[in-house]
């Protein structure tokens, strides 16, 4: 019992984590039309950017604040540069485009920090353990990335709902020819969310650290599960990939804990499935 | 000279073998409600699309407002002041009245920088409501787009071009599928908005615009037939023939 309270508390964290890149992988395909490849890869850009500055400064709140603007930053600068010239073309290139893109970034982190990978400490503010009042105590660092995420998520959800520009996100991602034939200058938002999926891509990057380590690989891992999330929560759907990303994240760590084997393939078991019974994912509109 | 809002000189396009317009020259002095009517196939619709940018003419030119704008891409000429309604319904269903009509004040506030000061904002959502309030949409600013009756969306088609704020308003069959109250009244708000924007309409209905239109432009196979006021259009055998026997 213990042991399984502590299961989900880990699959809920990695579930949020999940639900980040989800979130972003879905936002940019929504608007910008294409599939990111490169998410995981900037991704594991992003964590280590961090785990230098949680060295250069002795903690990952710098880390924190510093490392989504920088991801933000890059993002609108790959999205100016190489991402916009594939647009109007087949969705496949902008595929094939990303799919490079990822290469360059891990063998580019390979040369600048070697294939080992690093640890990262979490703050040592938040090195003690909690306890939930069922199970074993579990590390306070957990629970800040459950708080973040739930932050980060409720963020975006406010931005797309409640201001000019995401009101705008919204009936692009609908349809943005009448939104280019009423005057929008429908690129500067193709790059605002373009930069923001990598921002917040980012930020799982820096969360991840002090859980996993990083190292040049962990993009590719998590990309593959968060475009299961995408596909069974619904493209398109905001809380069908917050819904899909917990689910998954806890069903993966469940099943680790009572027949390991078969963790790795429960997240495609269950896209089958969903696919299979409920095309438009979870939450899909209809 | 008359003070032009719109030229448009010697437009010519062909799809495949077919001669859609066919040296079409338009010229809309501002403040007038000029309508351009014709058979289906007739070229209005084409025509329409090389005047805002949405196809390019073969030859030609289009001058909107003193600046030449041929050629020049859709959005931008949207940014110009220059507004298209839509024969079909465009608007975004999924989102409420509000934000429809909002999104094109937005658009119009153009200058924008993405976080604008609030009362930025706040004059943008006064422009929202003044719109909704003018075409009679206030009562529903809440309702989801694609809950409202076919007229009322095709109203709201109407509001969302006006939040634009244009210098001249095209206006692609404003009464289509109307019943004949719909009908009535949307004609009676054209009338109204024209009051202070220029309006070029497509109509299929004679009546419609008989009664509202400053000049008519009768098309006839991608050419221009005949151009007049109304009850010169009205009487002329030519007109009468091909449009009025001929199609309805």
């Amino acid at each position: 019992m213990d042991q399984l309270i502590s299961q989900l508390v880990l699959g809920l964290v990695s579930g949020a984590l999940l639900v980040l890149l989800a979130l972003g992988l879905n936002l940019i395909f929504g608007l910008l039309e294409f599939i990111n490849f490169s998410h995981g890869a900037l991704y594991m850009v992003g964590a280590y950017i961090a785990s230098y500055l949680a060295v250069a400064t002795g903690t990952l709140w710098l880390a924190l604040l510093v490392v989504p603007v920088v991801m933000a930053a890059l993002g609108a600068a790959l999205e100016r540069t190489v991402i916009r010239p594939m647009y109007g073309r087949e969705q496949v290139d902008a595929l094939l485009l990303t799919f490079g893109l990822t290469y360059i970034l891990i063998e580019g982190v390979r040369m600048i920090a070697g294939s080992g990978g690093r640890r990262v400490a979490a703050p040592e503010i938040l090195a003690f353990q909690v306890d939930l009042g069922v199970g074993r105590p579990v590390p306070a660092y957990l629970l800040f990335v459950v708080v973040v995420v739930g932050l980060v998520v409720g963020g975006l959800w406010l931005f797309l709902q409640r201001t000019n520009v995401g009101l705008i996100v919204r009936a692009g991602i609908r349809d943005h020819e009448m939104i280019r034939a009423l005057g929008v200058r429908f690129d500067r938002y193709r790059t605002l969310v373009f930069a923001i999926g990598i921002a917040v891509a980012g930020i799982a990057g820096v969360l991840t650290g002090p859980i996993t380590g990083v190292y040049p690989e962990m993009g590719a891992d998590i990309l593959i599960l968060a475009f299961v999330v995408v596909v069974v929560g619904g493209m398109g759907s905001f809380w069908g990939a917050v819904v899909a990303g917990l689910l998954i994240g806890v069903l993966v760590s469940i099943t680790t804990l009572y027949a390991s084997i078969y963790a790795g393939i429960v997240p495609f078991v269950l896209m089958i499935l969903v696919m299979t019974f409920r095309p438009r994912g979870l939450l899909g509109a209809t | 000279m008359t003070d032009l809002i719109l030229r448009a000189e010697n437009l010519d396009r062909s799809f495949g073998g077919i001669h859609a317009v066919n040296d079409v020259s338009l010229e809309i002095p501002r403040g007038t409600l000029h309508a351009i009517i014709g058979p289906n196939g007739s070229g209005k619709t084409t025509l329409f699309n090389l005047i805002t940018g949405h196809t390019h003419p073969s030859s030609g030119r289009v001058e909107f407002d003193g600046q030449d704008i041929t050629g020049m891409a859709y959005a931008k000429v949207a940014r110009k002041g220059l507004a298209k309604s839509y024969q079909i319904t465009t608007v975004f269903p999924l989102l409420t009245v509000f934000e429809n009509v909002r999104i094109a004040a937005q658009a119009a506030a153009h200058s924008y920088v993405f976080w604008r000061p609030a009362d930025g904002i706040k004059a943008v959502t006064r422009a929202t409501e003044e719109v909704l309030e003018r075409i009679g949409l206030a009562a529903d600013r809440d309702v989801i787009a694609s809950n409202l009756s076919h007229g009322d969306q095709r109203r709201l088609d109407l509001a969302i071009a006006l939040a634009t704020s244009p210098r001249l308003l095209l206006l692609d069959e404003p009464t289509a599928g109307m019943s004949p109250t719909e009908t009535a009244a949307t004609v009676e708000l054209v009338r109204e908005l024209n009051r202070d924007v220029t309006i070029l309409m497509i109509e299929h209905k004679m009546d419609v615009i008989f009664d509202i239109a400053t000049t008519i432009t009768v098309l006839h196979q991608g050419k221009k037939l005949f151009e007049g006021a109304p009850a010169e259009v009205k009487s002329h055998p030519l007109v009468q023939e091909v449009y009025l026997t001929g199609s309805l």
